[in-house]
């Protein structure tokens, strides 16, 4: 099999240009989604039965939520590639990536708390989902003190991508933790095999809001990748053309 | 447009949650625009320092 393709296609130069091209492709539907999913959420969908207008906070909690477990598969997968095929640019992805995760971790936290305090009576329980979501953002948290802590990029990148391989098994924890534990925490109510367990103008605000965090994720990543790729090369000479202007 | 804001009485849960995942996309979207700029400097700063020593 020809690989070439391959290599040109993570090539450091074809990468930078390729996400700068790319960025505004996802940054803009992004923005019309959670838009419309806003509009959607907040405005059109009817109260919950049980819940009133409470409910509505499914709409920032459950797409922070889906970004923070996201992210980090999408981190550690970019780290394992890096590692076993040491690719620079999986690196490159995989250290963009620990900022964006973390930040929805804590959003998810937060809002999962503000969402606990009227439906659960408490902004916070030891209980398994929690924990291990709280565990999830001390992953983050731990994959970016151990990357600031080694000066050489290489080492740093090696080390922390072990981390975040290993930090993977808590993913399908947190899923199935409120299967597999008695836990406070509804069960899943989109991502399921039945059919969804909500009413069509419920869902689908919902969907356009996971839809266009997943693309606000993308541009984000694209915009980081640069970074990050700028800074594992040394003395290539298309940087001068690039960081000239 | 009262009853909006009220959220039939949650508002106080309501729109905290909104307000803190607005500030983090809205931090990100900041982050990631100041990280490719510093790289774009530290960049910069080693193309002078390789210029000078030729």
């Amino acid at each position: 099999m020809n690989w070439t393709w391959f290599h040109r296609f993570a090539s450091p130069p074809h990468v930078y240009a390729l996400a700068a091209r790319l960025t505004p492709w996802f940054a803009w539907p992004a923005a019309l989604l959670i838009l419309a999913g806003l509009w959607g959420g907040l405005v059109l969908a009817p109260p919950d039965y049980q819940q009133g207008d409470g409910f509505r906070i499914l709409y920032v909690h459950a797409p922070s939520a889906w970004m923070s477990l996201m992210v980090y598969v999408t981190m550690a997968v970019a780290a394992a590639i890096g590692l076993i095929w040491r690719i620079k640019v999986a690196h490159a992805v995989a250290a963009s990536c620990a900022p964006i995760g973390a930040s929805f971790t804590f959003a998810a936290l937060v809002t999962g708390a503000l969402w606990g305090q009227p439906m659960w009576g408490t902004y916070w329980e030891w209980d398994p989902r929690l924990t291990s979501e709280l565990v999830l953002l001390f992953l983050y948290l731990g994959y970016m003190g151990l990357r600031a802590g080694i000066e050489d990029t290489q080492r740093a990148d090696r080390a922390s991508a072990v981390l975040a391989v290993v930090g993977v098994v808590n993913v399908p924890i947190i899923h199935y933790s409120v299967t597999w534990w008695n836990s406070l925490h509804q069960a899943p109510s989109v991502m399921r095999l039945a059919r969804p367990a909500m009413p069509v103008a419920m869902l689908l605000p919902l969907l356009l809001m996971l839809l266009g965090f997943t693309l606000f994720f993308i541009a984000l990543l694209l915009v980081r990748l640069r970074g990050e790729v700028l800074a594992r090369e040394r003395a290539a000479s298309w940087i001068r053309e690039v960081v000239s202007t | 447009m009262r009853a909006f804001f009220d959220m039939g009485g949650y508002a106080a849960f309501v729109w905290p949650a909104y307000a803190v995942t607005l500030a983090v996309v809205l931090l990100n979207i900041l982050w990631a625009h100041r990280a490719l700029e510093r790289s774009r400097n530290e960049a910069r700063r080693r193309l002078q320092i390789q210029g000078e020593r030729r």
